[in-house]
């Protein structure tokens, strides 16, 4: 029963913000009252209506939008790799954890490919962010819209090799050897047995580039201008200069859009498939 | 990934060229800033954020346990989901969006709080918490998932009370998880930027914020790349740590 009750309240405790985001956001007056004197839509308005919000969600969309077109093939190319590679002793990788991956080298330490590929996770985004503006701004890129992209490229790969790779661990190799042996040239065989049956993992991979993405900020703040900056810097911005509720209710679209996505997300996939917890021994 | 490799050199480079005050133009070999790094100035920082990441991972990992507990052993498909969904939608919603949501909590004026949190390094630590706890829980989770219920149910149909099995069984078997997830945790922690950026409100300062007010607002890049090289450093060698003397299922 105790350990009920903490669990209860961790879960108040990771909830509670977001329950006075969303109350603050239809809150009538800037200063926030409790209980609410009433609803209203205003705040709404003004974050819909503020032009550099605008202008930050259009380009939010683009730099999302592009980047988890690029990482897809090229996560899914690298999970394949990894998982499937006859990799020698202890660079075999990614797809380890997984049901049926790496059982053939139990022990074996992290792989020097999984920490390559992992690494955008764990370096710090200042030490990221920086470094790219002192790469780019020798070379005038520091406006451009690439540096952005290829930043977020390489910061979302991390979730879609690990979501693919666990598809892949999955997939039996008979059945695209079945379809081999029938006759089927390579390229056929991966587009008609290997890419269907990762449909799954692809789906769960394109969601995390997206929200990871839309959400990146840190590293985005140091390669961004005002002309260029997406949705996350903006909202920064003016969370430093401003104090009236317009971000509640920004972060309330914000927080509602990734709710339903999560939720989609555990509906057709199993969150702890993705994230391997529960009982599938 | 050869981006961010190029990146990286540019800043271990840079952290070791001179700064001329006014300029984006860097001089000759130095190891003034490195050296700039220990200032007493920046000592504070260096400080706070050990003390901060610290204070962050044990206490992510005390609120955490009860909830990766629950999410590995409860057999109700439904409660897990939700548990989940709960615990993992902040980690998806973006490093603005729940620092502005801790201001809004912190310095509202209808919740009366005992001592003073927002601007303050209490309310950063509170922030730092939250931001952890997902990792945490996913880690611990795992960790716990894989320790086999076989092992608990044999100690305590030895005579073993629920919480002698815990100390004696559980917690000694999820080791592995409690050391990676509390590594991870504060290498994450060690180089935090939003979350003492806005909470903290100028006044309490981590590494990271030294580093974005040394390159986005004075334009000293080889200072700042020096700080952004020890946070790297530092996470490096964490992470190392946990790579190298941890067993696999940990992560």
């Amino acid at each position: 029963v105790i350990g009920r009750l903490l669990v209860a309240a961790v879960v108040a405790f990771m909830t509670l913000p977001t329950v006075v985001v969303v109350v603050a956001s239809f809150n009538p007056t800037a200063i926030l009252s409790f209980p609410p004197e009433g609803l209203s839509l205003r705040w709404y308005e003004n974050a819909l209506t503020y032009p550099q919000f605008r202008r930050a969600a259009i380009n939010s969309l683009i730099v999302t939008a592009t980047s988890a077109l690029v990482a897809l093939p090229v996560g899914t190319a690298a999970a394949l790799a990894v998982v499937r590679h006859p990799w020698p002793g202890r660079l075999r990788a990614a797809g380890r954890g997984a049901p049926g991956a790496g059982r053939g080298a139990p022990g074996a330490g992290r792989g020097a490919l999984e920490a390559v590929l992992m690494s955008p996770l764990v370096i710090p985004g200042v030490a990221a962010g920086l470094g790219l503006l002192i790469v780019a701004a020798p070379l005038g890129l520091l406006a451009n819209p690439i540096v952005l992209i290829a930043a977020h490229v390489v910061l979302v790969l991390p979730f879609v090799i690990r979501s693919v790779a666990v598809s892949v661990a999955n997939l039996d190799p008979m059945l695209e050897r079945a379809a081999a042996s029938l006759g089927a040239r390579p390229w056929r065989v991966f587009l008609r047995v290997t890419l269907p049956l990762l449909r799954p993992g692809l789906f769960a991979a394109l969601l995390f580039a997206v929200i990871v993405s839309a959400n990146e900020f840190v590293v985005s703040l140091f390669v961004s201008t005002r002309v260029t900056e997406i949705l996350p810097v903006a909202m920064f911005t003016y969370v430093v200069n401003y104090t009236d509720p317009t971000m509640a209710a920004l972060s309330t679209l914000f927080i509602a859009a990734t709710f339903v996505t999560v939720f989609l997300a555990d509906r057709f996939l199993g969150l702890s498939r993705v994230f391997q917890i529960g009982d599938h021994r | 990934m050869a981006v961010l490799a190029v990146a990286l050199g540019a800043l271990l480079q840079f952290s070791l060229v001179a700064f001329i005050p006014g300029s984006l133009r860097t001089g000759g070999f130095t190891t003034a800033n490195l050296r700039g790094v220990l200032a007493p100035q920046y000592l504070r920082a260096i400080g706070d954020t050990i003390v901060l990441a610290a204070l962050t991972t044990v206490l992510t990992l005390v609120a955490a346990y009860p909830v990766a507990y629950a999410l590995a052993r409860t057999r109700s498909a439904r409660l897990r989901s939700l548990l989940l969904v709960l615990t993992l939608a902040p980690f998806f919603t973006g490093a603005i969006v729940r620092t502005y949501a801790w201001m809004l909590v912190l310095g509202s004026s209808f919740i009366r709080w005992p001592v003073k949190l927002l601007f303050e390094p209490a309310g950063v630590l509170i922030g730092l918490v939250h931001f952890s706890m997902p990792a945490m829980i996913l880690i611990l989770a795992a960790a716990i998932g894989h320790i086999d219920p076989v092992y608990e149910r044999a100690a305590a149909s030895l005579g073993a009370r629920p919480g002698r099995v815990f100390r004696r069984v559980t917690l000694p078997l999820s080791m592995p998880g409690i050391a990676s997830g509390s590594l991870v945790v504060f290498a994450w922690t060690f180089s935090a930027f939003p979350t003492p950026e806005l909470l903290g409100g100028g006044r309490v300062k981590m590494i990271a914020n030294v580093v974005k007010d040394l390159a986005l607002d004075a334009f000293n890049w080889p200072g700042a790349a020096a700080f952004a090289a020890v946070a790297l450093a530092v996470t490096f060698a964490l992470l190392v740590v946990v790579g190298r003397w941890l067993p696999r299922e940990a992560a």
